[in-house]
């Protein structure tokens, strides 16, 4: 469809998990994936992605940095569901077990430009302590059943999470056509589009 | 001792104490008195009276019952211990004991001397008797101690301290004599106390404090007089000898067992160093002692203890601090040098008043539950809104909120204090009528009127002047008449302004005077008010004749106004009197007339009554007396009027009088002045109900004018709302309290800071207070009179003088909001938030009334005072506000209404939306709704708007059958009522859903997984691992596929050979009739001879159908082949929607079809075979295997044979018994009919199947059976958690029911019954034909969630279709009917999974029934289905599978050995007799033959409809006559059940049709829906063929059985002529 009037609108998003911060643990890798509603759809990249492993920086800071890309276009009709981007963060214990470092989940920027985010990240507590000491001894600690979860309300009452460290990401935000559709995302949307003004009886 | 006289006397103790302490007070003061009787009573008492009380000296006081003079001896008495060395207690000795007690002494004496002489010869010492060192004790304690001895002494105390714990060695220490102790070494006894002593505290332990102070505890108060009495000391001496020998006696009394072990000697112990180091330890150590400190000790010299409380000094209650601490603080102190500055007067420690609260500030934590109940009890409170807070918060965005407002406080009068006294009273009386006296001289209205008068008549006398005016005489007359009137009115007012000032005036001198006298009855001023009146000498002529001219111009004018009315009066009266006169006139003439008529009619005269009354004269007005009025005019103006030539009085107050000073005034009157000396004042500023500031707090001067003279700066971001005050007065150092509050204005924006007038602003409170003094209190009533007469009530009240104004910031701009974001932005504000709770806030009254208001009231618009007010009006008026005159619930919802509902419900897209977010199913997973409504598509709705219109129209085109149509809506009824139920429990989460966690493993499983540790890598026998499962949640299509591995099939039919066309077999040779399970058949297969060996019997090749989706097996060859391939076909779940609740509810069977492929050379020309092939490949069906997806989706895989479904007949094919049977594998096989097919279903990935729904329902069993089924259900599945066990299950109303009352006998239709009455067999065979003919529903596909639903057999009925549990129960109770003895099988079964069948007992066997296709199995066929049981069922009772198997082959079903069966009811839990929940029987209406027909038709026909839809690109041809030959044969088919007709049948066919080369074959099903009817017919293929010439036949029969259950067949067959 043409630029006359358009039936969805664009979000393009790049930029990269540039880093963390778990000040216990080393050599994490992360896991991304995007959560949307039912009205989304990607129409390019990677929906999910897996880093390599880092290990902590040497200086002070400590950083984990994975500098890893993302780079993905939805389309949508509808600005609910607006994707989230899930991360899980994982890396080894004491015993060379793989075990989950972190989960976290933050909505794309609305609006276009450089968004710089940085989401707190934390793990699901063992229901005891019985089974903190097992789970820890048999290197399998709790994890959710699905990464997903985090990006969603439902449910969330029936866990209890411990917070660790911080990831920090950067996106480049471009939206295409989101004007057009009535959606206003704020100031840094404006010198965007200098179209017609909305449709008469466009939609909300 | 008697425990029973120990309690007694403990009582009597008790009651001592109380005595005494009831005595407190004269205790004291008698104190001497009664020591000085002791003194004399004492040494009269006598040894005796000593020996008595002896027993007591164990701290048992002797209940004396003598006077009250004897009461301080039995203190004395039960002192007496203390003084003492420890004895121990002992039990009352009388007289008679006392001699008894003698002759013991003796004999201790002999063992004393014994063990003296024993230690004589060990220590060589001179040894002081016990007695003696306590004697000594008392000498040191009574006249100080020698220093020599002070180790000596402590030792000795600690001894008393620890008296009563070692009662007993303290006894044995004194029989044996003590060894005198060289200084610095522990005797033997010191030594062995030191280790074995319990240094106990004994605080009452008074043994040297004579003047301890304890103010507390009376007793000890007792104690320390008497302490202090050596007499009494010295009576214990002279007494010692005695009360030693006798104590002597106790302790050998109680301890002659032990003295065996005391009597041996005791060395000194060799552990001195120990002792040293004690020793030493107590020169560098200071242990504070616990006994109390003598009084004399904590005063300085000389100094008699002061006590503050008897003088009548209030103190305040003490800290609550143990004696010991005190105790042992006062030591230390005073081992410390400047110890004495810390002990008061009273030689007790200093301390404050205790500042612990008597009441607990906190809500007491109550421990009772049901307190907490009451404490937690919900109190409902309106909810108060508090957005207004933050609402008129002066946005932040618009403008920097730094906005002041600066109160300006300078002090505060009293007009009434309670403290006034009455002066106070009048002077301030006087001191108000005197500001009301200048306010009105400053105002002067009088004056003003006056002259206004004065103005008028003046505008009178020129208006009358006509020659002056130039206007109409019209105009002139009414300006005069407004003039006169107004003049008439301004003369009221100001005769009235005249008296009140006169009035004022009269009052204030009347008031001073009563002041003056006050002043002369009391000889004291308090106040320094002054009245002075000044009389200004006016001149006398003048002044009269202004008076007089006053007068006469009022009385001219009155006069004027008199004449008018009495004109206005007379022209009324004139009218009157006219009227009257015509009135008599014709009274006149009717009497004239009327006498004439009653001179004719007499009679008449007196019945006629005057109609009318006469109507009265009028009296002409009498006009008015000049004299009179004169006379009230001067009357009047005597009144309000100084008269004249009388000097204007001039009251001038003044400050000027001296107060009496405070040494002349009675006391009472010096009270009040210190009183109010001690108050002090000072006001709170509260701001929005917030308190900001406070002033200082100032004393109340003698005035009662309080300055403070502050201004406070109020930095504000909120709008004003209210600006309060709040006056405290604070008495001496008591609390404050709140006297009033006082409102302030918020001003005016043009009010800034220094132009702001100082206002006063009056108050009162409303509190009562009495005074003991001169002060008059407030709100109480007093009297100025002696004899308290003329009571005035007069309340606390004042004046604040304070301004309000807003500040002038640094540059001069004003720091005042601007008014703008008062009124316009303020209110656009509003309109954004909320509307109602600014309704009535500052600037936002009615403006609208306001407006009105002032247009009535004629304000003058260009009145400088009405400035603001009209500004505010035109504002308000030009349109530019607005505020809503109207109520709104939800006032936010507006904002959120971006379109109305209207607009809203026309919207394709909203609707979309709705409808998704509410999970209708239909849109529960729509993707990507269209941005815009012309992109979406009206039949979107359709499907949605179709199903609710249906909801209540019953639909008969799909169902054919109203009943069935009927049923099908119930459940779907039922099932949307589950299905929500559902959708919310899919929004209850728990643990498990949202977080993997490993499960603490027990024993078990770590010693298995140790165990695996061990296992070898690759072991020999794999097995088959888990695969990880996924759950279906983000899952799409294409990701999930249905695998299906076929193996391999058995007994395929092979082919016969068409050639032998006409050979028609043997009947004897297909005997079908061997059905019994048990006994497998052998046949000879009579034809496998036509066939030559090596010759292709069958080519079977599998096809799997699903969804459509169709593979297929490559082919195989011969009867038993073996594929072993793998086929994939993809899963769709409905609307893309992969939840557990969507994939539950899938209704696609996976169809493995087994088809022959067979060549048929289709070359037209011989000639041509050498150069080519023409075969044509033609498939026929032979069977298929029917595998619902739900069956997948919960077993997870599916692994195992079944049997091939093969129709009843299948022309063109037979059964090849080949040479196996006779190679003797026949026995194992154990060949029963069918063939069979070897499978393996599974999904990948694996889906987690969905949980039991997580619901408890509601039971009406008795709460003890269902506990005995959770345990019973505990026991078993402890010991096999994989057998299926049930004993509750919920009924279709949602309630658990026990099982076994789902079975009870229940008759089969008549019809059924009556078809073979002599055979049991076979009428069993029909029943469970009629039960399998009921369709099969599963409960997860008709309710979405496992939850399984059991119906009873009625409702089944009804509802016609029903899972493997219904059609069991059904089964069950028409066996027991039949009179068989019938169990329910619980167990898992292949394909089902966990299942039910019914098991029968025959005469020498079991049978396993599968009540869904009606087939039944011996126990010991290895094709039953059945592979596991795990519970039987009966009526009465449930029997649990304990035995090591479960498959049906390898146990045992004989329920009475509970060795092998488990049973709940036993003898423990007897069968209680349950009712039944079946009906009780079963009614069954005949089925309409014609309805069976029509339905039959119509199938045929859209069945037909159907096939030429399946082949588009061919002409579908019907053979009318192969149709009606298969119409003729279904119904002997359904006749003999499928069974024995198959060679008949052929022969006719060919007999018919012996030029067609036909294949085809009957299905037959369960009819329910005409959906499964096409599938079944599709999934056949015969529509496949596309030969050009094919013809088809089809044919339906339905053959009703009772209650609409209806048996289907229909045969499909394809036809070629054969030439």
């Amino acid at each position: 469809m043409a630029a006359a009037g358009p039936s969805v609108f664009l979000l393009m998003v790049n930029g990269q998990v540039e880093s963390a911060q778990f000040p216990e643990y080393d050599d994490l890798y992360c896991k991304y994936c995007f959560v949307y509603g039912q009205d989304w759809a990607p129409t390019a990249g990677l929906e999910e992605g897996i880093s390599q492993i880092t290990s902590k920086s040497r200086d002070v800071r400590q950083a984990l940095v994975w500098n890893f890309p993302i780079d993905v276009t939805f389309k949508s009709t509808n600005p609910y569901g607006w994707p989230q981007i899930v991360l899980s963060v994982y890396g080894p214990d004491v015993f060379g077990n793989d075990v989950v470092r972190g989960y976290g989940a933050v909505h794309l920027p609305f609006s276009p430009g450089r968004h710089k985010r940085t989401i707190p990240m934390f793990v699901p507590e063992s229901t005891s302590k019985l089974q903190k000491f097992t789970s820890w001894f048999m290197g399998r600690r709790p994890e959710y059943t699905d990464p997903k979860v985090v990006a969603q309300g439902e449910g969330r009452e029936v866990t209890r999470v411990r917070s660790q460290g911080f990831v920090t990401l950067l996106f480049n935000v471009v939206t295409k056509d989101m004007r057009k559709l009535g959606y206003d995302t704020g100031p840094s949307d404006t010198q965007g589009v200098s179209g017609p003004s909305p449709l008469p009886g466009l939609p909300l | 001792m008697n425990p029973k006289e120990e309690k007694v006397k403990i009582i009597t103790e008790e009651f001592d104490e109380n005595d005494e302490d009831t005595g407190v007070g004269s205790q004291k003061k008698t104190s001497k008195m009664a020591r000085q009787k002791r003194k004399k009573r004492l040494p009269a008492a006598g040894p005796e009276e000593m020996v008595s009380e002896n027993p007591h000296l164990g701290n048992q006081p002797e209940p004396l019952q003598e006077d009250s003079d004897t009461r301080p001896l039995s203190m004395t008495t039960r002192r007496g211990p203390r003084s003492l060395p420890p004895i121990p207690s002992a039990s009352r000795t009388g007289f008679a004991e006392f001699s008894m007690r003698e002759r013991m002494r003796e004999k201790l004496q002999a063992a004393r001397s014994k063990a003296e002489s024993t230690l004589l010869q060990e220590i060589p010492t001179p040894r002081p008797r016990r007695f003696q060192s306590a004697g000594e004790k008392e000498l040191e304690t009574e006249f100080g101690a020698e220093p020599g001895e002070e180790a000596q002494k402590t030792e000795q105390e600690d001894d008393s301290q620890s008296r009563s714990r070692v009662k007993f060695r303290d006894s044995v220490r004194k029989i044996k004599t003590k060894p005198p102790v060289p200084p610095g070494f522990p005797s033997a006894e010191e030594a062995y106390n030191f280790f074995t002593f319990n240094f106990d505290p004994e605080p009452e332990e008074s043994e040297e404090k004579p003047k301890a102070k304890n103010r507390d505890g009376t007793t000890q108060e007792e104690e320390e007089g008497e302490e202090e009495e050596p007499p009494v000391q010295g009576i214990h001496k002279t007494d010692e000898q005695l009360l030693i020998s006798a104590t002597e006696a106790e302790a050998f009394l109680w301890g002659l067992d032990h003295t065996a072990a005391d009597f041996v000697a005791v060395r000194p112990a060799d552990y001195e160093s120990a002792h040293v180091r004690l020793q030493m330890e107590k020169e560098l150590l200071f242990v504070p002692s616990r006994l109390t400190v003598p009084t004399y000790k904590k005063l300085p010299e000389n100094v008699q203890p002061r006590y503050l409380e008897d003088e009548g000094l209030y103190i305040g209650t003490r800290p609550d601090v143990p004696r010991t601490c005190q105790n042992i603080m006062e030591n230390r102190l005073l081992t410390q040098e400047p110890g004495r500055r810390w002990f008061g007067d009273d030689g007790r420690i200093v301390a404050l008043p205790n500042p612990i609260k008597p009441f607990p500030s906190r809500p007491p934590v109550l421990t009772q539950e049901q307190d907490f109940r009451a404490e937690l009890e919900t109190l409902y409170k309106k909810a108060v809104k508090y957005v207004h807070r933050s609402q008129h918060m002066i946005g932040s965005g618009d403008s920097p909120g730094n906005f002041q407002l600066d109160i300006d406080i300078s002090g505060l009068i009293f007009t009434h204090h309670p403290c006034f006294s009455r002066e106070h009273v009048l002077a301030a009386k006087l001191a108000q009528l005197y500001d009301q006296y200048l306010a009105r001289h400053q105002r002067n209205k009088a004056k003003f009127l006056t002259d206004k008068l004065q103005a008028l008549r003046n505008a009178v006398q020129t208006g009358l002047n006509p020659e002056k005016t130039h206007k109409s005489l019209d105009t002139t007359q009414k300006t005069i008449n407004e003039y006169k009137s107004e003049i008439r009115q301004t003369r009221k007012l100001r005769d009235a302004e005249q008296e009140k000032d006169r009035m004022l005036l009269k009052t204030i001198i009347k008031v001073w005077k009563e002041m003056k006298s006050l002043r002369e009855f009391q000889r004291f001023t308090n106040t320094p008010l002054k009245l002075v009146l000044r009389k200004e000498k006016v001149d006398q002529k003048a002044d009269e004749e202004a008076y007089e001219a006053e007068i006469q111009a009022e009385i001219s004018e009155l006069l004027e106004e008199h004449m008018e009315e009495h004109e206005q009066k007379m022209e009324a009266y004139r009218a009157a009197y006219q009227q009257w006169k015509a009135w008599k006139k014709a009274q006149r003439a009717k009497k004239k007339k009327k006498k004439q008529a009653v001179e004719e009619h007499p009679e008449e005269e007196m019945g006629e009554p005057y109609p009318e009354e006469d109507p009265v004269k009028p009296v002409p007005p009498e006009p008015t007396d000049r004299a009179l009025m004169e006379h009230q005019v001067r009357e009047r103006a005597a009144r309000s009027r100084r008269r004249p030539g009388e000097p204007l009085l001039v009251p001038e107050l003044s400050l000027a009088g001296s107060v009496t000073p405070n040494e002349q005034c009675p006391r009472v009157e010096v009270l009040r002045r210190e009183d109010v000396k001690r108050r002090s004042i000072y006001l709170k500023v509260i701001f929005n109900d917030k308190e900001v500031s406070r002033t200082d707090s100032r004393p109340l001067g003698a005035d009662f004018r309080v300055h403070f003279g502050q201004i406070f700066n109020l930095q504000i971001f909120n709008w004003p709302e209210s600006l309060t005050l709040q006056v405290y007065e604070t008495v001496g150092h008591s609390g404050t309290t709140l006297l009033a509050e006082v409102f302030l204005p918020i001003p005016e924006t043009t009010i800034v800071t220094g132009r702001a007038p100082i206002e006063e602003v009056e108050f009162s409170s409303n509190q009562h207070v009495t005074l003991d003094h001169e002060g008059v209190g407030s709100g109480m009533p007093f009297s100025f009179e002696a004899d308290g007469s003329n009571q005035l009530i007069l309340m606390t009240s004042g004046k604040v003088s304070n301004s309000v104004a807003w500040a002038i910031g640094e540059n001069g701009i004003p720091l005042i909001p601007p008014l703008s974001q008062q009124n316009i932005g303020f209110r656009s504000a509003l309109k954004r938030a909320d509307a109602i709770s600014s309704i009535g806030t500052s600037g936002l009254t009615d403006l609208k009334k306001l407006a009105k208001w002032a247009a009535e009231s004629k304000l003058d618009p260009n009145d400088p005072n009405n400035a603001p007010l009209m500004q505010l009006i035109s504002v308000a008026t030009s349109g530019e506000s607005y505020v809503p005159d109207f109520f709104r619930l939800e006032q936010l919802q507006q904002e959120f209404n971006f379109v109305s509902d209207e607009e809203l419900n026309r919207s394709k897209r909203f609707r979309l939306l709705c409808l998704r977010s509410q999970e209708v199913p239909e849109f529960r997973n729509y993707k990507q709704i269209p941005a815009y409504d012309r992109e979406i598509m009206e039949k979107v709705f359709q499907d949605y708007e179709k199903r609710l219109r249906d909801r209540n129209v019953i639909e008969t085109k799909d169902h054919i059958d109203p009943h069935r149509a009927m049923v099908a809506k119930y459940l779907q009824q039922v099932r949307e009522s589950v299905i929500n139920r559902f959708l919310i429990a899919k929004h209850h989460f728990l643990l498990s859903d949202l977080i993997v966690e490993e499960e603490v493993p027990n024993i078990s499983i770590l010693g298995l997984s140790l165990f695996k540790l061990a296992e070898q890598k690759r072991p020999l026998r794999p097995r088959r691992k888990g695969r990880k499962k996924v759950t279906a949640q983000n899952l799409s299509d294409g990701d999930i596929k249905v695998l299906v591995n076929i193996i391999r099939a058995y007994d395929i039919p092979v082919r016969k050979a068409t050639a032998s066309k006409f050979q028609q077999p043997s009947r004897s040779s297909r005997t079908f009739s061997e059905k019994h399970a048990a006994s497998p058949t052998t046949h000879s297969p009579t034809h496998s001879a036509d066939y030559p060996l090596g010759q292709v019997l069958v080519r079977p090749f599998v096809e799997v159908s699903f969804q459509r989706t169709i593979c297929h097996t490559t082919t195989a060859e011969g009867p038993n082949p073996s594929w072993n391939e793998e086929l994939e076909l993809p899963f769709r779940a409905p609307n893309g929607d992969y939840s557990t609740s969507s994939l539950q509810s899938v209704k696609d069977d996976v169809f493995i079809n087994i088809f022959d492929e067979v060549l048929y050379d289709v070359l037209e020309d011989d000639r041509e075979r050498g150069s080519g092939i023409h075969t044509r490949i033609e498939r026929h069906w032979l069977g298929c295997v029917k595998i619902p997806f739900s069956t997948i989706y919960f077993q997870a895989k599916i692994d195992g044979t079944f049997k091939i479904d093969i129709p009843p007949v299948l022309l063109g094919y037979s059964k090849e018994r080949s040479m196996i049977i006779e190679r003797g594998f026949d026995s194992v096989r154990s060949l029963s009919e069918g063939s069979y097919i070897t499978l393996f279903i599974t999904m990948e990935p694996q889906l987690v199947p969905g949980e039991l729904v997580r619901e408890k329902f509601d039971s009406q069993e008795d709460e003890k059976l269902l506990q005995a089924t959770e345990k019973f259900q505990a026991e078993c599945a402890l010991k096999f958690p994989h057998r299926q066990c049930l004993t509750t299950v919920t009924d279709i109303s949602g309630k658990t029911v026990f099982i076994t009352r789902y079975l009870k006998p229940l008759n089969p239709p008549q019809e059924l019954l009556e078809a073979c009455p002599n055979n049991p067999q076979a009428t069993a065979e029909l029943v469970a034909r009629y039960v399998s003919l009921i369709p099969f529903l599963p409960d997860t596909v008709s309710f979405a969630g496992i939850c399984d639903l059991w119906s009873t057999s009625d409702q089944f009925l009804d509802l016609l279709a029903g899972d493997e549990e219904e059609h069991a129960v059904l089964l069950c109770n028409y066996f027991l009917s039949l009179g068989k003895k019938a169990w329910l099988v619980m167990g898992s079964a292949i394909p089902e999974g966990p299942t039910a069948y019914v098991l029968t007992r025959e005469q020498s066997h079991y049978l396993i029934w599968n009540p869904c296709s009606g087939h039944f199995y011996g126990q010991f066929d290895t094709f039953c289905p059945l592979k596991s049981v795990g519970c039987l069922i009966g009526p009465d009772n449930i029997w649990f599978n304990i035995q090591r198997h479960d498959s049906p082959l390898r146990i045992n079903f004989d329920v009475t050995k509970p060795k092998l069966w488990k049973s709940f009811f036993s003898r423990s839990l007897l069968y209680p007799g349950l009712s039944s929940v079946q009906p009780e029987e079963l009614i069954y209406q005949r089925t309409d033959k014609a309805a069976a027909a029509e339905l039959q038709d119509r199938i045929e026909k859209i069945l037909k409809e159907k096939i030429m839809d399946w082949r588009p690109r061919h002409l579908t041809r019907w053979n009318r006559y192969c149709t009606s030959a298969l119409r003729h044969f279904l119904p002997l088919l359904e006749r003999s059940r499928g069974e024995d007709v198959e060679d008949d049948h052929r022969g006719e066919l060919l007999k018919q049709l012996g030029d067609y080369r036909f294949s085809g074959f009957p299905l037959h099903m369960p009819y329910s829906e005409l959906k499964p009817l096409i599938e079944a017919v599709y999934s056949t293929g015969v529509h496949n063929i596309d030969v050009p010439n094919v013809e088809f036949a089809l044919a339906v029969y339905i053959h009703p059985y009772p209650k609409n259950v209806l048996s289907v067949w229909i045969y499909v067959a394809s036809l070629i002529r054969n030439r």
